[in-house]
This record gives structure tokens, C-alpha cells and sequence, in this order.
């Protein structure tokens, strides 16, 4: 296994979200927003300029009554490690200032706020739309910046933020390891705010390369996909479902592909 | 009242009407400059970008305007590299050109970054892998080079002249303008490129992204020869419009000719070259990727990007005015001239839009529509600034500048026809450098 940095194991920190539990409830959007400071707006029906670093998606099986299906899938940050997983994501190769920057010691894609100058090529690159521009400063309402965690800095207008697999959570914990003598934390010790709040337990975190953890087996499950694998993407967010149109949904296929598909797996 | 800043020789139009001229100019650009005070004072939110567009109508024409302005370094080229003497007729007013153009661009840049206090982090934090790093250092050094270039016809004004220092300095910058035309042309091969590569290496939008050699990707030549093709044209279009503006013939058939000549093979060469691209894109890379080229070009909701801008910018923007170019007659004829150039500009123009907008609102993921955009005023009214920006630039160059060696030539002031034909004739015998003192600066 890869040697990280201090001498610890690499870690490929990473999510296995079951589509099959998942309710649509939103929490996990609510629980994010509260952990990472993210701003809003009075009015936030214009969604390509709302702020979710977790959002959830409202698939169809595009078929008619009484044969409509309904999936719902949230998308995080893919954490994409690119073609060979040498950190080559589609963001991280085109700041122009490396103000976003793959942790090849947790897999993780990070975002500096203070020195990004916002050029938007980042969002231009990805093609899971998880970055977000800061339009307008961030205004809390009265009282609700009490309520701001100190542990995550909020961001100024002019800038991109997404999803950080609540980073801050994993320097907390290595901090208490460091603390206690350890080099290493356990699986619980590091967990997302989305998956906490997550009421169907649908999202599973932890490392995909340690085997003690459960995100290295369930990402197993023949039925476990990503989006849009085509591209090389290589991301960390699988998915999980019994449906096959929902499978189908994470990529795009050729019309003669999808009868293949159709032919082999019946 | 300004006739002692007027090169000797030639007719400008009064200053009043100078001045009218300059003031309807100047309140374009004084909304052009209220709109960007707006977006930086109270950002970004000024404009109609949004998280799917993160990229939109200033980067279009910074693209665009980069493309146009390419006559600059191309005839420089051509000029001092391969040496072809009969280009330093027009070659002060595609430097013109291109500083105008490169000014813009920069201008705009620094618009449209969220954070512009912060814009010199480019090079101070710069990433080497990044296709706008790349950009942003070529852009700034060709930029100054272009400056270099444009100063010394500044010095060449009657009065700046009479200053000993300033007409050894501009004779002095004469001799080494050769290097820095070469510095030039090295210069925009890159960026021009990185252009290109900008939306060429988005492995995860497959519209844009293309195959290439090494890290560059097709996109990157593409965006270098199709500046070199068709940035002469836009120099020809604007000394063009420039001759109807005032009413007299500024530079000489055989200049032009020439130059649409080059302008028309090199354009030919790149619509090969393009439609090549745009086959193993359409049959083999997007295929690759799950898309077929009917997702493209689509009139799904939310799209209006159907084949129609794909004909507009191969067919009608490309291969027609490339036919029209390389021969005789599209040449010689006005109109037919007239056609070709514009078009290509277009053509260039559309390319340019289609990657960047395109390559956007193109839906990636399956359950992703296309994504819609149309500008707000502020950005309308910061992308026409530079257009009344350069308008202002062009017309007090015209006025004050000696930009056209020919113009005294074709345009003998009444009763010194007899006196500018010897004089002419007295010149022709001389050598080169000393023809006009503007006609070697580049």
C-alpha cells in the first residue's frame, strides 16, 4: 500500500451511497450546509446559482403511468483521482493559480478560498457541476453567524467552494490520534456530516482501500457504479442500486451499447 | 487648431467633427466603463453567469478578439521572418490592430475574475499544467511586446518627432524590430494555442475535449492556425471599413491582394485540417464517450445549438471564404473580397463561441438538460467597450499618426500632385528605411 504522508498509509477516503435507501429527504443537503458554513439567499429558486455542496438529484425512468419510476441521487464532490489515480482530476489540472489541489495521502480534492481569484475553469472542467461560484458575499441572518462552526472558514465573494468530505472533520480526528499517540484513526472517528444525517443510512464513508472499513466491500456490489466512468474520471462516490435504468443513468451509452447492455444482462 | 499634430502630407477631416465623432464613441465607452465599475465594485453577480455557465459572453470575445488581433503577429511574421517587403504597408495598422485587441482582451480578463485584487496569483501561484497559465503569461509578454511595437509610430508623430531623443529612440527601435517580431510571432503560437487547449483538455466535457500530441491537444494547433488564417483578414476587413470611413483609398490593391492571397491558403489548409478534426471527434472521441454527434446538434429543450452553427462556422465561415481567397477573381473583386473576409471572421467568431458556450450547455450528465444563458447589460455593455475603445484608438492613430505609408501616395493633396509623384519617385530610389519613417515600424 502507498505511503502517505507522516509516514501513514495512504488513504482513498471515499462514499458508497445505496440509491435504493435513499428517500430524497434532503437531510443530508441540511446537514452540509449547517457543517460547512455555506451561504444562502433570501430567494434560492434560481438553483444554478444556489450553493449545495450536496445535492440532490431527481432521476426518472422517463416511462409513462403506471410504469414511472423515481430515483433520487445526491452528488457530492466525485473527488475525482483521474486516469492512473495520480490526482489528475479535472479540476486540479487546469487552476491556473493550484488553488485546488488532490491529497494524495486521503484521496481527497481541496479547495484553497484565499487563493483562489475566481476564473471559474475549475467549474467549466468538472462535469458533475460541484463547484459553485460565490455570486454575492455570504449575509447569515441576524444571529445565525453565532451558529457558524469555527472549525470551517467561510468564503468571501468572487470565489469557488465544493464539497471537502467535510475535511475538517479528518484533521479534528488525526489531531486527537496525534494527541493519544496514533497514527492512525478509526473508521468512525472520520465520518461526513451528509452521512450522519442521512435518516435511511443510504451513504456510507470511510477509506476504499482499508478492508476493515465498509465502503471497501460495498463498493464491491456488482450493482455499485460511478458517474460517468467513461470519462476517466475516476471518482470516489460510487452508487448502489437494484434498477437497472438507474445504473444506466450514471453514463452515457451509444444506442447500440444500450442493446448489448440490454442482451448480455437481459 | 491641431494641424501642427497632423502628419505632413495628408487631409483629416475637421476637429469638430473629429471631436463629434470621438464623444459618440466616448459615451459608448462611458457605459462600457460604468458596467465594469458595477462588476467589480458590487462582482460578479452583476452579470447573468451562473454555476453552469461558469464561463460566458467575456470570454467569447476575449477569444474572439485574441483570434482577430492574430494579423499582428501573423504579418509580422510574414513581414520580418519571411521577409515579404510589400507588407510594410499595412503592418502598422495590424500592430494597431492587435494592441487594441490584446488591450481588450486583458481588460476583460481582469473583469471577469471574481476576485481581480487577486489576478496576480496567476503568476505568483502559477500551476504549469494549467492551459490559462499558459495563457496568461504569453498573453501579458506578447502584450508587451506589442506595446514595443506600437511605440515607435507613437514617436513618429510631427511633433513627438521634432524631439531628438524620441526620433533616435524610434529610429533605434526600428533597427531591433525584427527580434521583437519574432518574439511576437513565438509568443502567439503559444497562447493563441493555449487558447486552443483551454477547452481541449476538459477530459470531462466531451464536446470540447479533443485528442493530441504530447499534453496538447488538436485544439491547440487549431486555435494557431486559424488566428494566422484568418487574423489578416480582420486587418484587411478594418483597413477596409477604415477607407470607407474616410473616404480614401489607404493602402494599394496589390498589398491587400497579397495579403488575402496568404490569408486564403492558410485558411484553406486549416479548414482541412479542421474538418479532419471534427470527423475523428464526431466518429471516434465522442463515440468513445457515449455521445453522438446528433447530441450535439440538437433541438432538444433548452438547446438552440442545432447543425445550422456547425454549417455557419465550417461551411459559410470556413470553406467559402477559402475558395473565395485563393482565387484571382474573389481577390480582385470588391464585393466578392468584401464577403470572404467578413465571413471569416465570422466563421472564426463562431468557433470560438462554440467552445466555450457550447462546450457548457452541452448536458454531460444523463439527467443534466442543457443549460440556457443570455447576458445581462453590464456584460453587453463591458463587451462593446473595447469596440468603442478601439474605434477611439484607430481615429486619433489615423489622425495623428502616420499608420499608412501609401496614404500620401494615393491621396496627393490638391496641387502637390506633381510635387508627390517626384518626391514618391525620389523615395523609391532610397533605400527601404527611409521610404517613410512609419513604414518600417511594426
Amino acid at each position: 500500500m502507498e505511503k502517505g504522508h507522516n509516514n501513514t498509509t495512504a488513504k482513498r477516503y471515499g462514499m458508497v451511497i445505496d440509491l435504493d435507501k435513499c428517500t430524497g429527504c434532503g437531510a443530508c443537503m441540511v446537514a452540509c450546509m449547517q457543517e460547512n458554513n455555506v451561504p444562502f439567499k433570501k430567494d434560492e429558486t434560481d438553483k444554478v446559482k444556489s450553493i449545495t455542496w450536496i445535492r440532490v438529484y431527481k432521476l426518472t425512468n422517463n416511462k409513462p403511468y403506471p410504469n414511472t419510476e423515481i430515483c433520487f441521487l445526491p452528488r457530492p464532490c466525485q473527488h475525482c483521482s483521474g486516469m492512473g489515480d495520480h490526482g489528475h482530476s479535472p479540476c486540479v489540472s487546469v487552476c491556473p493559480a493550484t488553488a485546488t489541489d488532490y491529497g494524495m495521502d486521503t484521496g481527497i480534492v481541496s479547495q484553497i478560498y484565499t487563493r483562489c481569484f475566481g476564473c471559474r475553469y475549475c467549474m467549466a472542467a468538472c462535469p458533475y457541476h460541484v463547484r459553485y461560484f460565490n455570486w454575492w458575499d455570504p449575509v447569515w441572518p441576524k444571529g445565525m453567524e453565532k451558529s457558524l462552526s469555527p472549525n470551517v472558514s467561510v468564503r468571501m465573494r468572487g470565489v469557488v467552494e465544493k464539497c471537502s468530505f467535510c475535511f475538517h472533520r479528518y484533521q479534528l480526528a488525526m489531531d486527537r490520534a496525534f494527541y493519544e499517540g496514533r497514527k492512525e484513526i478509526e473508521e468512525n472517528e472520520y465520518q461526513t456530516a451528509c452521512t450522519q444525517a442521512c435518516p435511511s443510512k443510504a451513504i456510507t464513508f470511510g477509506d476504499l482501500n482499508n478492508p476493515k472499513h465498509a465502503v471497501y466491500e460495498l463498493k464491491q456490489n456488482p450493482n455499485a457504479f460511478r458517474l460517468l466512468e467513461r470519462l476517466q474520471t475516476n471518482t470516489k462516490v460510487y452508487y448502489v442500486s437494484s434498477r437497472k435504468w438507474v445504473r444506466m443513468a450514471g453514463d452515457n451509452y451509444l444506442e447500440q451499447e444500450h442493446k448489448e447492455i440490454a442482451k448480455a444482462k437481459g | 487648431m491641431d494641424s501642427e499634430l497632423i502628419p505632413e502630407g495628408v487631409q483629416r477631416c475637421s476637429l469638430g467633427k473629429f471631436i463629434l465623432w470621438i464623444s459618440a464613441c466616448g459615451v459608448v465607452l462611458l457605459i462600457g466603463v460604468y458596467a465594469m465599475i458595477l462588476c467589480w465594485v458590487k462582482g460578479l453577480n452583476q452579470t447573468n453567469m451562473n454555476d453552469a455557465y461558469g464561463f460566458a459572453l467575456w470570454i467569447w470575445a476575449d477569444l474572439a478578439i485574441i483570434a482577430l488581433g492574430g494579423g499582428a503577429f501573423f504579418t509580422g511574421f510574414l513581414r520580418y521572418i519571411i521577409g515579404i517587403k510589400e507588407l510594410k504597408n499595412i503592418i502598422n495598422y495590424a500592430v494597431l490592430i492587435g494592441f487594441i485587441c490584446y488591450s481588450s482582451a486583458l481588460l476583460i480578463l481582469a473583469i471577469d475574475i471574481g476576485q481581480p485584487l487577486r489576478g496576480w496569483f496567476i503568476f505568483w501561484h502559477a500551476n504549469v499544467h494549467s492551459m490559462l497559465t499558459e495563457v496568461a503569461f504569453c498573453l501579458s509578454c506578447y502584450f508587451a511586446v506589442l506595446t514595443i511595437e506600437y511605440v515607435p509610430l507613437v514617436l513618429e508623430n510631427r511633433k513627438i518627432d521634432k524631439i531628438p531623443f524620441f526620433h533616435n529612440l524610434s529610429h533605434n527601435m526600428h533597427e531591433v524590430m525584427a527580434v521583437f517580431a519574432a518574439t511576437g510571432a513565438f509568443l502567439s503560437f503559444f497562447h493563441q494555442g493555449s487558447l486552443g487547449g483551454v477547452a481541449g483538455v476538459l477530459f470531462g466535457r466531451p464536446f470540447g475535449f479533443r485528442e493530441g500530441v504530447l499534453i496538447w491537444p488538436w485544439t491547440f494547433f487549431l486555435f494557431t492556425w486559424s488566428a494566422a488564417a484568418v487574423g489578416p483578414c480582420f486587418t484587411i476587413l478594418i483597413t477596409k471599413i477604415t477607407e470607407v470611413a474616410t473616404g480614401k483609398k489607404l493602402v494599394k490593391d496589390n498589398v491587400i491582394e497579397l495579403l488575402a492571397k496568404i490569408s486564403g491558403w492558410m485558411l484553406l489548409t486549416y479548414m482541412i485540417a479542421k474538418l479532419i478534426d471534427t470527423w475523428y471527434w464526431a466518429t471516434h472521441t465522442a463515440p468513445a464517450l457515449g455521445f453522438t454527434l446528433a447530441q450535439f446538434y440538437t433541438s432538444d429543450p433548452g438547446s438552440w445549438y442545432g447543425y445550422w452553427i456547425l454549417f455557419l462556422e465550417v461551411v459559410l465561415g470556413g470553406i467559402v471564404p477559402a475558395l473565395i481567397l485563393v482565387t484571382r477573381f474573389g481577390r480582385t473583386n470588391k464585393l466578392a473580397l468584401w464577403i470572404a473576409i467578413t465571413l471569416a471572421c465570422v466563421g472564426v467568431c463562431t468557433n470560438r463561441w462554440v467552445m466555450v458556450l457550447q462546450v457548457l450547455a452541452v448536458p454531460v450528465m444523463t439527467f443534466d438538460g442543457w443549460f440556457t444563458y443570455f447576458p445581462s447589460w453590464q456584460e453587453i455593455a463591458t463587451t462593446i467597450l473595447p469596440v468603442a475603445y478601439g474605434a477611439i484608438l484607430i481615429s486619433l492613430s489615423y489622425r495623428y499618426l502616420p499608420v499608412f505609408p501609401q496614404e500620401r501616395e494615393l491621396n496627393p493633396l490638391p496641387g502637390q500632385e506633381t510635387e508627390t509623384v517626384k518626391q514618391l519617385e525620389e523615395d523609391q530610389e532610397e533605400p527601404v528605411g527611409k521610404l517613410s519613417p512609419a513604414a518600417e515600424t511594426a
